[in-house]
């Protein structure tokens, strides 16, 4: 599927150009995403260096492991696939908790750490397994608590009650998690037998 | 309340940074050691993203630039004021899944015109929070360990994308309006 809206926003793009009689628009903007790319990688460095570095202290004290007897419950719903004590678990764990606090930064080397993990139970390497598929859907439906990228905009703007979003974001928010769970559920049962393995 | 959300998220990453190790040093873990060892892993890591975060940057950057955007927003426009959705706000939710930085664009603009205390500002606002950057996420987090089939995890997030914008609109217009 990302192949087809990858091919849908080029081809589009270009021919938006091609109205316009302006290719050149198509040249000047592929570059200049792929310098922002480039940008932001370098700007993940120093997060990913930095938070890595942290967790790795985290897990050596065992505070991760702790994280993930705490949350147990949660975590057998969603990710039945993985075993209790895997060391998946605690990343998965704490990137839900860095999610809700509204930590993003915080929140994508953890994550990437839970797909590392995750890659190693996976026995196709190409191919994404149902708990992948449930992280992700967590990750996308924009799992927030405290959205304070946003509070600091309307601080900025001049807001007299910069907060006052907190609820119905935390509100629409369930809403679209709650959806992204069960949609990641349904299909999952359609996408995986009952071993977790491809089905056909 | 704003004090008290503003002092805790000032308090989150400071408190992180000290009770971590400190809690670490208790156990006996070489904390120092331990850090260094882990920050290794977040040079190639990032390094690993790039060709997938390019790719994708590509044809995001083309479809808005060339004005492919616009004109989908354009003939979609019917559809929203049908459905009484206000059309200052169509951009935000569109553009949210394939790219953070420009929907926030449109919410800086959005208040910048009716004002971050305006319905369209706070609409604006909760549609941003309640949503997530689905195309970045996946690029991110599927590239840095090489999947390549990413099954149904798109279609998932698409779909939260739009339950998050649809509720955001019926929430603030029920609190809001």
């Amino acid at each position: 599927m990302i192949h087809y809206i990858w091919i849908f926003m080029i081809a589009s793009g270009v021919v938006a150009a091609a109205f316009q009689g302006n290719m050149d628009v198509v040249t000047q903007a592929a570059l200049n995403g792929a310098k922002e790319a480039v940008a932001v990688c370098i700007g993940l460095i120093s997060i990913l260096v930095f938070w890595l570095g942290m967790m790795r202290i985290a897990q050596d004290a065992g505070l991760l492991d702790k994280l993930a007897r705490l949350l147990r419950p949660v975590a057998r719903f969603l990710f039945p696939g993985v075993p209790e004590n895997h060391p998946a678990m605690g990343y998965i764990l704490s990137n839900m908790s860095a999610n809700l606090f509204g930590l993003g930064n915080a929140a994508t080397p953890m994550g990437l750490k839970a797909m590392e993990e995750l890659q190693k139970l996976n026995p196709d390497p190409r191919t994404a397994t149902p708990a992948m598929c449930t992280l992700l859907a967590l990750n996308t439906s924009g799992l927030t608590l405290i959205p304070t990228t946003i509070i600091g905009i309307r601080m900025k703007h001049g807001s007299v009650d910069p907060t006052d979003i907190i609820g119905p974001t935390i509100l629409a928010t369930f809403v679209a998690t709650t959806l992204a769970v069960l949609l990641d559920r349904y299909y999952r049962n359609r996408t995986f037998d009952a071993h977790g393995r491809l089905k056909k | 309340m704003v004090e008290v959300v503003s002092w805790i998220s000032r308090m989150m990453i400071p408190s992180i940074l000290v009770l971590i190790p400190l809690y670490a040093v208790m156990r006996k873990v070489p904390v120092y050691e331990s850090f260094v060892e882990g920050a290794k892993e977040g040079f190639p890591t990032a390094v690993s993203i790039i060709p997938h975060l390019v790719g994708m940057m590509v044809a995001v950057s083309v479809f808005r630039e060339t004005g492919a955007l616009e004109f989908y927003l354009k003939f979609l426009s019917p559809l929203f004021s049908w459905l009484h959705i206000p059309m200052e706000v169509v951009p935000i939710g569109l553009l949210r899944p394939i790219s953070g930085t420009g929907s926030l664009a449109f919410v800086e603009s959005v208040m910048r015109t009716y004002g971050p205390d305006s319905f369209l500002g706070k609409l604006a606002a909760t549609i941003q929070g309640s949503t997530d950057t689905t195309l970045y996420v996946l690029t991110v987090y599927f590239g840095a360990v090489g999947i390549r089939r990413s099954l149904y995890a798109l279609k998932v997030g698409l779909w939260a994308d739009l339950a998050g914008f649809l509720a955001s609109w019926i929430i603030c217009s029920l609190m809001f309006l």
